[in-house]
């Protein structure tokens, strides 16, 4: 990876940062659990990056990458299906009163 | 956008929708995370943020373009089967516990990522070019960082998960030198790393040190995490929430693809607001929660320690007879109530009033439970209405116009000495206002001390009532004695 392309990663890095705090705070307190969760299931888009250990094809023979990418497949899909799913749960039973 | 693709061979039709997907995929992500904060579009959004994975991951499918996926998919049922299963089971008294468990799997991906890339480099002879010296310290600091903070992530959230599942005692361990301890265990693994990149011609060796770095910061995780206590975890999870995302986007620099690093600083950054929120309502620094060792003993002398004198205490039917008659009421729950598993007890006994003409409110104080919103997760399972929860912030001046508190399970966050005794470790912390209604009953196993260990003058106030017991079985005998009387 060339410098130019790990700086132009860099702003996008500070910029995401910067319009994260902008989009999040002031969020009700009712809401902290399923952003934590949800956001948790958000952190799980490491899983492009396991995919991409675990395939095999040209440039990608199978070797010790393989096997950890698929560990790390799995452990991304369990933070994705499962913090989906139950901040789904969650914000299904915030209800108003009407 | 993947930087490394760009960077060498032609551009494939592929590589250039897979773009377009990720690039679509960002700003969904975008879109949700602003949705979840707001209770009326939050379910909405968590449904975009979901089709945004899916959409990234078909990209993912699409870029690779003819490969051989069965170690992925395999990987997909695997992981899909567990998390499903666990979304399905878990219940809500255990969410704090489940989401300590998902940022430690988030880590684990993320540092295996990072090892992954550079054994997948090994073969290619790129090793030196992404290690080397043409350039590529930033891609080596990368590499080693996306292991420390993804393994951190992984032991300390384990070590969470066990103290908040009771697997382990709550109680802050404190182990001896413990700073100079976390500082060597931080200073070894980056110098390893810098001895990574001098010995890069030597791959086996290389390795060799980064599956070294990964195990020390292994322990780590385990010796931040173990000194703090279980009052303190709202805190501990937020941080580690955080940590989840910064893996994740350090991850994506060692990948080289943008959208990793998008989304990863989104959760770094909702993380980092969670863990300020917290600190700022207990009054205490960052660092004090961290290295502190709050709660580690009894506070001695001072306003902490002593005798109660002069404490009342109350039974359910005695709580049933006054709250009966009261205009406007005001719940105030604690961790008690979620170990007690007393939510669905508490709504009941609030309809039944309720129908009687009284007005029910809660007040949740933003530190209550074990993470944060935790009291207000397990109100809803409950069915309790969202309009009927309120901040501290909103109903602290209102108390003194309140006929009946009924504290479950609350301790330290209704303290009065927080505000009058500057000896108090409590001292300066924002608490709810409860003695200044008129009558305040207060739901409790025995005196013992909270989670800080203080004495709380709130049991001395003349207008307050201890209601020894379970929170739930006394509950169910208030909600008993109002159905017959």
């Amino acid at each position: 990876m060339d410098t130019g392309a790990i700086l132009m990663l860099l702003y996008v890095f500070v910029l995401a940062c910067f319009a994260g705090y902008q989009l999040i705070s002031k969020v009700p307190p009712t809401l902290h659990t399923p952003l934590m969760s949800g956001a948790n299931a958000i952190s799980g888009i490491t899983i492009l990056g396991a995919m991409l250990a675990a395939r095999i094809g040209p440039g990608a023979p199978f070797n010790a990458s393989t096997i950890l990418g698929m560990l790390a497949v799995a452990l991304a899909t369990i933070n994705v299906v499962g913090g989906f799913m139950v901040t789904d749960r969650m914000m299904g039973m915030f209800k108003s009163k009407n | 956008m993947n930087f490394v693709a760009s960077s060498s061979g032609p551009l494939e039709w592929n590589y250039i929708a897979a773009n377009f997907g990720y690039l679509a995929s960002v700003v969904m992500f975008m879109l949700a995370i602003m949705r979840m904060g707001r209770v009326k579009t939050a379910r909405s959004g968590n449904f975009l943020a979901a089709a945004a994975m899916l959409l990234a991951v078909v990209s993912s499918f699409v870029e690779m373009g003819k490969i051989n996926p069965a170690f992925i998919v395999a990987g997909l049922i695997i992981g899909g089967a567990v998390g499903a299963i666990m979304a399905k089971r878990v219940q809500m008294t255990q969410m704090p516990e489940m989401v300590a468990l998902l940022n430690g799997f988030g880590g684990l991906a993320s540092t295996l990522v990072g090892l992954a890339t550079f054994y997948s480099l090994l073969g290619g002879g790129t090793l030196s070019m992404m290690m080397g010296r043409e350039g590529g310290w930033f891609g080596a600091i990368n590499l080693v960082l996306t292991l420390i903070v993804g393994s951190v992530t992984f032991t300390g959230s384990v070590i969470a998960f066990l103290k908040l599942s009771e697997k382990m005692s709550g109680r802050p361990i404190l182990l001896p030198m413990r700073h100079v301890l976390n500082v060597l265990l931080l200073v070894i693994p980056l110098a390893m790393g810098v001895a990574a990149v001098w010995f890069v011609s030597n791959p086996i060796l290389v390795g060799l040190i980064l599956i070294g770095i990964v195990l020390i910061t292994f322990i780590l995780g385990v010796t931040i995490v173990i000194p703090i206590g279980g009052g303190d975890m709202p805190v501990v999870i937020s941080l580690l929430n955080s940590y989840s995302g910064i893996a994740a986007a350090l991850a994506g620099f060692t990948i080289g693809e943008a959208v990793l690093v998008v989304s990863g600083s989104l959760v770094g950054a909702s993380g980092m607001i969670l863990t300020q929120i917290m600190c700022k309502a207990m009054n205490r620094s960052l660092a004090n929660v961290m290295f502190g060792g709050f709660g580690a003993e009894p506070a001695a002398g001072g306003g902490g320690g002593g005798e109660y004198v002069g404490v009342k205490a109350a039974d359910a039917e005695t709580a049933a007879m006054i709250m009966q008659d009261a205009q406007s009421i005001v719940i105030v729950p604690g961790y008690g109530m979620a170990v007690a598993q007393a939510q669905h007890a508490v709504r009941e006994m609030a309809k039944i009033l309720e129908d009687k003409g009284a007005s029910i409110r809660y007040a949740v104080h933003p530190v209550a439970g074990r993470m944060p919103g935790h009291m207000n997760v397990l109100l809803a399972e409950a069915n309790v209405p969202y309009e009927q929860l309120f901040e501290m912030d909103q109903i602290n001046d209102d108390f003194r116009n309140v006929d009946v508190v009924l504290v479950i399970g609350a301790n330290d966050t209704v303290n009065p000495s927080a505000k009058t005794d500057k000896t108090s470790p409590l001292f300066g912390m924002p608490v709810m206002n409860v003695e200044e209604a008129k009558t305040v009953f207060t739901m409790k196993r025995s005196l013992g001390g909270g989670f800080a260990q203080v004495k709380n003058t709130l049991f001395e106030c003349p207008n307050n009532y201890m209601v020894y017991g379970d929170a739930r079985k006394t509950l169910e005998e208030i909600i008993k004695a109002l159905k017959e009387g």
